[in-house]
């Protein structure tokens, strides 16, 4: 097991969105800043630091973390995924961010990617889910724009009894 | 991708009024978006964190940054005293003697007011030199209620202004004293606004860099406007305006307002860049977002109304003390002004006076807020109108009915001065009550009440201003003042269009927007006029001071978007179409009265065939100015400044049109309380909105809703909570409770008219702020309804409703349970954590004595306590280490003891004083000889402040017991170590809770 010395840079490498990313973090440095500033994964966004508001959300060896209570370190030899890599291969949106585009689930936008990556663990599962389960999924991501029906039934035209196939 | 590739048809549909799909969403969905923290920065550029102030108000007598400074990667720390001689005091909008620069001088005078700045290599290491920062603070008296605030007896935080009433306004549109004293019938209530906001989910950011070369400053930040503040900025930095460069990037994540009060952090970091010899980067963090960003002004008002037999309102009568907290930030305190001309609100009273006291008080210093002084007012007023009805025992929405503006008054002049321009309020109210059912409604409530349950119904109204007139905050001064500074009025709004030599049209506007959708909505404007298609319009909405066009209303704010940033763009256009009407009349050798632009093609009406594509005519201006008719300049690029007339100053009477452009929102809603928890459920809920002109019903909606959760939030849950002694308990969103999608409600949205305003350019009038003015007083209402109760404040939270339920008996103590020896309780309502309690030690009392006044026996039982140092038979000193959840510090504990009486009884009092805050306590011992060994009987008063009041306040009552209980359990077992343990002594503790903490 790798040692981590107080004070020091140590080498951190993992899975982004299916390439291989290293760089270099303190052992106290968070996950959302090693994304953000060390590798330059902006999308992820940090909104409040202490796990209340899920926008840093994203999604470590297929389960939905929050990167804010994530260390770098904790990242190592892990698969992370981001809204960076929800795009399909030939860059179009995928069935989620095709929901919420049509369906006006954004507005400023700051939460979407905690959003989207908390309906992307649900949308992994193939299953169907209810509009309660849906809401109940994503009360762990706060949003100030919209007042949520807009993202519920994004998430619905997904996830729900008529969505269209699972995102993957 | 944009869905619009096809839109192009003949005589196509207006795109305005669509649902066009946002361009916004193409890099926001894909993670690609611009927001303040993703812009990359210069290599060297140093990262700043605030020190901040743990107390309400204490005077600054010392600044130690030695240790600080010696931290690797620590550039500089910079105070009050550095920043001093770069700048002057920020202005507000009236003369006065406060001298407020964005961070303290020889004062704090709220939790979270910056002290110093550390700018460092890294923000972690910025944070780390924070905690090694020392200062020396004199506590001072701390006064957080406004009305308070205004006594004699109150501290006084600026005392260059000598009190803490800092404007004082009386304003009579009409006579209504005279109708009030003379009137039959009369009534009155006092409402109390709490103190909210609408956080965004982004906060504030600054890059900001002192410039050399003009000696003025480069700043790129989230700022949101009214620019007017860039004009306060500049005056504070002491620099021509020009010098001070604003840009702002693409996105904003959220603002509602508060970005706007932003701006003193820019100034302060404007001038610590310049002291640090580089570049300075600041990312506000949650904590300091709730803290010491802004709030909306919280207040109480007294109104009282004067009303016949039939529910005609006559007159009303309010006395508002609003409360600014510890400074007033440019354009504080407008909210209140901005409201002033619609005093009366929806209605036809003919009678209004208004007093304002304008109060400062120990809390953070408020800004802008979504509803901009709308919900203050609107809940006394539509409270009052409430109780009118009660009174009258009449139906609330017959009498609101009775006094609505009438139909075809439009504009409607009211008192106060507001030139209503439209509306039609009564078919808005009969569109709401029937789509909303508001029959089977009140049969629900009949049926509810029948079983016994506690429902309420409620109703609300309000005219929703939009489009603020830049000279309404003049209203406060007097009518004397305003002769001396000069005319203020209007809302100047800018656009700017230019056509490229391949014909390809760029927008640039001034609206800075937070996630509204304006890049799609000002593409679907200037489409429409040229002829385009949606795709070929690009939108740029980014800011910057030195090369855009922009005056002083820019920004985003106040509903502005809708009736003004349209009406430039609007504007701007139709100059675009005016030119190259010119040059294809020209060209195509058609009259210009026979030119129409369609189908991306400049072409005669009456012979279609005969025309340009709209791109030549674009690159004609380019690549030949022989071809443009004689005199006319090259190229493309139209800019508009656009204002509208009515926006009037304010009159010799103190009457001021406040906004352009008014719509209507009206609410009503059903709730039902449970009377075992004090929960309130919103059963159904109905809003009703006209917003003139609908540009794009998809971003309609989505403020409508927005505002609507928004208010939701406020109304049942969000408050920022301070102590009686200004420490401040919401710090985390633990405390400061948002709605997330489980709470969510959705309301019914009624289809009703859209009234354009004449006095916009597309007729749209304001959309994003109804539900803030009438969801709370709706609420309001109908708990009042449910529970016949009158003093009805927000938020609506269990524990507060419970109360009201109960509050014609006395609640029944807890049922005596046997005596047990150990007994504990903890208050943290009230100005102080309190708690008192008894346990039993195994031990003869001398021995306890011993054990508890022995230092390092003390040392033992304090929890997180290693050593103290004994420096006198009564003083003792040591390092504590603890926390509360998962804050924790180190503190330095400074103890005394007084009134020994050994081995009977003990006072101690102490100070623990860290990075986290300070806290103040002094308990009481007293040891009682009982059989078997000793009853230790305590009781004390602990006064906290800073981070861990702010963080874990709501686990301070929790960790106080864990914390005694370690205590005495180590008590015990100190002091009678052959004790058998005994079994569940945590069990056996009984603890009651008191109070709403």
């Amino acid at each position: 097991m790798k040692v981590l010395q107080h004070g020091q840079k140590h080498s951190v490498e993992f899975t982004l969105n299916g390439e291989e990313v290293e760089g270099f973090a303190e052992p106290r440095m968070l996950l959302s800043d090693f994304l953000r500033h060390e590798i330059g994964a902006t999308g992820t966004h940090v909104g409040c630091e202490h796990g209340v508001c899920g926008a840093c959300t994203v999604m470590m060896d297929g389960k939905a973390v929050r990167s804010c209570l994530t260390l770098a370190h904790q990242a190592e030899g892990r698969e992370i995924r981001t809204i960076e890599g929800l795009e399909t291969p030939d860059h179009e949106f995928n069935d989620l961010q095709q929901a919420f585009h049509e369906n006006f689930a954004l507005q400023c936008g700051y939460c979407t990617p905690g959003m989207l990556m908390t309906l992307s663990e649900l949308a992994s599962t193939g299953k169907r889910y209810t509009e309660a389960e849906v809401r109940d999924a994503l009360s762990g991501n706060i949003c100030r724009c919209t007042g949520y029906k807009e993202i519920v039934d994004a998430a619905m035209a997904v996830l729900g009894d008529k969505g269209q196939v699972a995102a993957e | 991708m944009t869905g619009m590739e096809d839109d192009v048809s003949e005589m196509r549909e207006p795109l305005v009024g669509q649902k066009i799909l946002r361009t916004e969403d193409q890099t926001l969905l894909r993670g690609k978006a611009t927001f303040m923290d993703d812009i990359p920065i210069a290599k060297g550029t140093l990262h700043a964190a605030f020190l901040r102030s743990p107390h309400a108000h204490a005077r600054i007598r010392g600044i130690d940054a030695t240790e600080a400074l010696k931290l690797k990667g620590v550039h500089a720390v910079i105070t009050g005293e550095d920043i001093k001689p770069y700048t002057k005091p920020l202005i507000v909008g009236f003369a006065n003697p406060l001298d407020y620069r964005g961070i303290a001088m020889d004062k704090v005078r709220y939790v979270g007011e910056p002290v110093a700045i550390v700018c460092a290599t890294d923000r972690y290491r910025a944070e780390d030199a924070l905690k090694l920062i020392k200062v020396d603070y004199e506590v001072l008296d701390a006064v957080v209620d406004p009305v308070r605030a205004c006594e004699e007896s109150a501290p006084v935080l600026h005392e260059a202004a000598g009190s803490n009433r800092v404007s004082h306004r009386v304003f009579n549109h009409g006579e209504a004293d005279k109708v009030l004293d003379a009137a039959k019938n009369k009534t009155q209530i006092t409402i109390r606004y709490p103190r909210n906001s609408v956080t965004p989910m982004e906060t504030y950011g600054v890059v900001a860099e002192y410039k050399p070369d003009t000696g003025g400053y480069d700043v790129t930040s989230n700022f949101q406007g009214p620019f007017s503040v860039h004009t306060v900025m500049a005056i504070a930095l002491k620099i021509p305006s020009a010098k001070l460069r604003h840009k702002s990037p693409a996105n904003s994540g959220g603002s509602f307002g508060s970005k706007l009060t932003l701006f003193p952090y820019i100034v302060v970091l404007c001038v610590a860049s310049r002291l640090a010899g580089r570049p300075l980067k600041w990312i506000e963090d949650r904590l300091e977002h709730h803290a010491s960003s802004s709030v909306a002004p919280s207040r109480v008002t007294t109104i009282e109304a004067a009303y016949d037999d039939d529910g005609t309102v006559n007159a009303l009568r309010m006395e508002h003390y609003d409360d600014h907290g510890a400074h007033l930030r440019a354009p504080m305190p407008a909210p209140i002004y901005r409201m002033h001309g619609l005093s009366t609100n929806c209605y036809t009273i003919p009678n209004v006076k208004v007093t304002n006291n304008i109060v400062l008080t120990n809390k953070c210093p408020t800004g802008a807020v979504r509803g901009f002084g709308g919900p203050q007012l609107y809940f006394a007023i539509e409270r009052v109108m409430n109780k009118v009805a009660k009174e009258l025992g009449m139906d609330p929405l017959a009498l609101m009915e009775k006094n609505l503006i009438p139909a075809g008054s439009f504009p409607y002049r009211a008192p106060a001065g507001a030139l209503i321009d439209s509306g039609d309020y009564q078919q808005v109210v009969k569109d709401s009550v029937e789509q909303g059912k508001l029959d089977w409604l009140r049969e629900r409530q009949k049926q509810a009440r029948a079983e016994g349950k506690l429902y309420g119904i409620g109703f609300a109204a309000a005219v929703e201003p939009s489009q603020s007139n830049m000279g309404y905050i003049s209203t406060l001064k007097t009518k004397e003042e305003r002769e001396k500074a000069g005319p203020k009025d209007g809302a100047v709004a800018s656009c700017t269009i230019s056509v490229d030599a391949l014909g390809s049209v760029n927008v640039v506007g001034d609206s800075t927007p937070q996630g509204q959708g304006h890049q799609t909505a000002l593409a679907q404007i200037v489409a429409d006029e040229l002829g385009l298609k949606f795709s070929d319009i690009t939108v740029n909405l980014e800011t910057d001071t030195q090369k855009d066009n922009w005056s002083i209303a820019a920004g985003n704010y106040s509903c502005r978007f809708s009736p003004a940033s349209t009406s430039a763009a609007k504007t701007a256009a139709e100059r675009v179409r005016v030119k190259m009407t010119k040059v294809a009349g020209r060209f195509l050798n058609v009259p210009e009265d026979d030119i129409e632009f369609a189908d991306s093609m400049i072409r005669s009406k009456s012979n279609p065939d005969n025309g340009l594509e709209f791109r030549r005519v674009g690159g004609l201006a380019h690549w030949s100015p022989s071809s443009l008719p004689e005199g006319m300049d090259p190229g493309i690029r139209e800019v508009a400044y656009w204002n509208a007339p009515e926006l009037t100053p304010t009159t010799a009477n103190d009457e001021i049109n406040t906004s352009l452009a008014y719509g209507f929102a009206f609410d009503f809603c059903g709730v039902e309380i449970d009377p075992d928890t004090g929960n309130v459920k919103v059963d159904h809920y109905v809003t009703a909105h006209d917003c003139g002109t609908i540009l794009n019903p998809g971003l309609a909606k989505g403020q409508i809703r927005g505002s609507f959760a928004n208010a939701i939030g406020a109304s049942l849950y969000e408050e920022f909570v301070y102590k009686e002694d200004g420490t401040f308990l919401s710090g985390t969103m633990a405390d400061y409770l948002i709605p997330t999608a489980a709470e969510a409600i959705d309301p019914v949205l009624v289809d009703t008219v859209a009234i354009p305003s004449p006095f916009t350019r597309l007729g749209a009038k304001g959309i994003a702020e109804g539900n803030q003015y009438t969801t709370p007083v709706c609420l309001a209402n109908a708990v009042a309804d449910a529970l016949d109760y009158e003093d009805v404040t927000m938020p609506l939270t269990p524990s507060k409703v419970f109360g009201w339920i109960n509050s014609g008996e006395e609640m029944a103590p807890p049922a005596d349970e046997e005596k047990t020896e150990e007994r504990l309780s903890v208050d943290f309502s009230g100005d102080a954590l309190r708690g008192e309690g008894e346990t039993f030690v195994p031990a003869p009392r001398e021995k306890v004595w011993e054990t508890l006044l022995d230092p390092k026996e003390m040392a033992a039982l304090i929890p997180g306590c290693k050593e103290l140092d004994k420096h006198a038979e009564d003083h003792f000193t040591g390092t504590l280490k603890m926390g509360v959840g998962a804050v924790r510090g180190t503190f330095e504990a400074d103890i005394r003891l007084k009134n020994m009486r050994k081995p009977e009884s003990v006072e101690i009092s102490g100070t623990l004083d860290g990075s986290l805050g300070v806290s103040r306590g002094t308990g009481w011992v007293e040891l009682d000889e009982v059989e078997g060994g000793t009853n230790v009987r305590y009781h004390y008063e602990i006064h906290l402040s800073g981070t861990i009041a702010s963080v874990g306040g709501r686990l301070l009552s929790g960790a106080a017991r864990l914390l005694i209980n370690q205590f005495f359990r180590a008590l015990v077992a100190r002091a009678a170590p052959d004790a058998a343990p005994r079994k569940g002594l945590l069990g056996k503790i009984r603890s009651k809770f008191g109070g709403n903490s």
